[in-house]
């Protein structure tokens, strides 16, 4: 494809994995104690999308990558201080909610409101790309809500690669059960892609990158386009599991003794 | 009086899933609380078997989408076929699976028709007569009881949670669904399912046991040498043996990106916990792992959880494994295999 790809990244924050989380519900709704105030990160499944699509920018010339995310305005400028040193994009930025206990529909309504006023996006060479799951909401249908929103009816979820063939066709490989791979091929663009990990590592920190990002990242935080999410489910309850387990401790037991009661317990 | 559509894709060979047997049964019970009719809705090459299979479940009709192109698991059609199967129904609530075929397309489907989605629901019931879901949410540390009053409500229910439904098979009467599809035609088409060779299988959803392998296994053993390959052969003798899922943790996995050295059999299909799966499986032996919240997260949904370790007060198995086995887990294994059939 000697036009290359426009490629927009859909991403949102979400805390750091190895924070404890507590919900509690306040006067918008469920949220997590003390949320704003948890150090975030990019959505995991996201940063795969972002490091893909940044990869296939870089092989297919003439492509571009944006990174649209809706999260609140501070949070994402932490976030882009670190994202943004990995690799190239252009940072599109809703200043909304990142909660995960928002309603996926109006998230992937604004999101998909969001693209269509991308200055010069070409549809026609559009790749959608995000996460297939998040560690928020964790619904697997935000992505499908965009691409329906925008028209875009070739989607794929679970995604661990993405070839761009000669004739303009793309080669997709979708996670299914039992460790398999559903293979595709789409005619071209325009496509949304929900990603699993890929199979790309995380990028090195590039300083000069960064630079280059944040010429863009700043003003684009300055000129957020605030977002009121309605809507969404009545809970009766959000909880943690206070499943706790007694657990019991076997130590200094011969091998032979603690190997023959694992046999035990699993031909039980 | 309102309607719950149960809904499903026919496997290759035309028949229903034991994931799709089991939503519906969800579908079924929670018509017969909230006093709705039931609908069954199916899409495939050929949908009369299936519907066959599902005479005796008292749904008040069964419609189809069928045809070649409907054979594939594909967005295109499976979307298609969805919303023509809600409004031929007039259903309230859609109930699916959430196998990989209905999860890429349930919430696509439903905002479609304009209706709201939830996926991987755990529980299903019928409270105060509105339908009631349990969902978990932050990759299953938490989880919530809710309802909505927007329909369509699209539903699809995680697997292993409900009883697969067994009723008397029949003569069932299908009514035939055209489902409209894009208008730039169908662009997208399913050239290979690649799966890996028995030998080679090592994720097994439906095993008894999931044998988790930590980043430990990769580590200098007390003679001041890893021994990988060593632990590659252990581990795969056991897996062998036990018919056993092989999960592991992100740590382990991404080694790989870093230069070093990982086992050749582990990719991020294998992974579990904060960015990889939560399987189900009755029991669960974890060796050589380490670390807290986001293991605890792939660990959520094992039944009877031990663990092998050479820290007593780990945080992965301390209040979250029911037995902790202090121990070189090297030497435990190779015990173990001598001892196993």
């Amino acid at each position: 494809m000697s036009a290359g790809f426009n490629i927009v990244v859909c991403g949102g924050i979400v805390p750091d994995p190895l924070q404890t989380l507590e919900p509690v519900k306040g006067p918008a709704g469920w949220g997590l104690k003390n949320e704003l105030m948890l150090p975030a990160i990019l959505d995991p499944w996201a940063g795969h999308a972002l490091y893909e699509a940044a990869n296939l920018a870089k092989n297919v010339p003439g492509s571009k990558v944006w990174l649209v995310s809706m999260g609140p305005k501070a949070k994402l400028q932490q976030v882009m201080m670190t994202i943004a040193q990995k690799v190239p994009f252009e940072l599109v930025v809703l200043d909304g909610p990142s909660s995960g206990f928002v309603e996926a529909d109006a998230v992937g309504s604004a999101l998909a409101e969001a693209i269509e006023a991308i200055p010069g996006l070409d549809k026609s060479r559009l790749l959608v790309f995000g996460g297939w799951m998040s560690a928020s909401r964790g619904a697997g249908a935000t992505m499908q809500i965009v691409g329906e929103k925008l028209g875009i009816f070739d989607q794929f979820q679970g995604v661990d690669k993405l070839e761009a063939n000669g004739d303009g066709s793309l080669r997709v490989l979708e996670r299914i059960e039992g460790g398999s791979y559903q293979e595709s091929v789409v005619a071209g663009p325009p496509a949304v892609v929900g990603w699993a990990t890929g199979e790309l590592s995380e990028p090195p920190n590039n300083p000069q990158v960064g630079m280059q990002n944040m010429r863009l990242v700043m003003p684009a935080l300055q000129k957020a386009k605030p977002v009121k999410i309605e809507g969404g489910p009545e809970y009766a309850g959000v909880q943690i599991p206070s499943q706790k387990r007694e657990t019991r401790i076997v130590k200094d037991t011969p091998v032979e003794t603690i190997a023959k009661e694992i046999v035990d317990w699993l031909s039980a | 009086m309102s309607t719950i559509l149960f809904a499903a894709q026919t496997e290759c060979d035309g028949s229903l899933g034991k994931a799709s047997l089991e939503a519906l049964s969800a579908a079924k019970t929670l018509a017969e609380q909230l006093g709705a009719d039931l609908a069954v809705g199916l899409v495939g090459s050929d949908v009369q078997a299936a519907a066959d299979s599902l005479a005796g479940c008292g749904a008040k009709a069964i419609y189809g989408v069928s045809g070649d192109e409907f054979a594939q698991p594909r967005y295109a059609t499976d979307a298609a076929a969805l919303a023509a199967l809600y409004k031929a129904s007039g259903a309230d609530i859609v109930i699916g699976a959430a196998t990989s075929r209905m999860s890429r397309v349930l919430p696509g489907a439903a905002a479609r028709v304009g209706g709201r989605s939830d996926t991987g629901v755990t529980a299903l019931a019928a409270e105060g007569g509105k339908p009631v879901v349990t969902r978990w949410y932050y990759r299953q540390r938490m989880y919530a009881e809710l309802t909505r009053q927007e329909r369509p409500w699209f539903i699809s229910v995680s697997t292993g949670c409900f009883t697969p439904y067994s009723g008397d098979a029949g003569q069932a009467q299908v009514t035939a669904v055209t489902a409209e599809l894009p208008a730039g035609g169908v662009r997208t088409r399913n050239t290979a399912t690649i799966s890996p060779s028995a030998e080679e299988q090592t994720i097994r959803p439906d095993a008894a046991l999931l044998f988790v392998a930590g980043a430990g296994w990769t580590k200098k053993q007390p003679d001041g040498a890893a021994h990988l390959e060593e632990a590659e052969q252990i581990i795969l003798q056991f897996l062998g043996k036990s018919q056993g899922s092989l999960g592991t943790s992100k740590s382990l996995v991404d080694l790989s990106g870093e230069g070093q050295q990982v086992m050749s059999f582990l990719t991020h299909m294998h992974q579990v916990g904060q960015t990889g799966a939560t399987p189900r499986h009755p029991k669960g032996l974890a060796t050589c792992c380490h670390g807290e919240e986001p293991h605890t997260v792939g660990w959520r949904f094992i039944g009877e959880r031990r663990a092998i370790n050479l820290d007593a007060n780990c945080g992965w198995a301390q209040g979250k494994a029911d037995v902790v086995y202090v121990a070189d887990a090297f030497e435990v294994m190779r015990k173990i295999l001598e001892m196993m059939p």
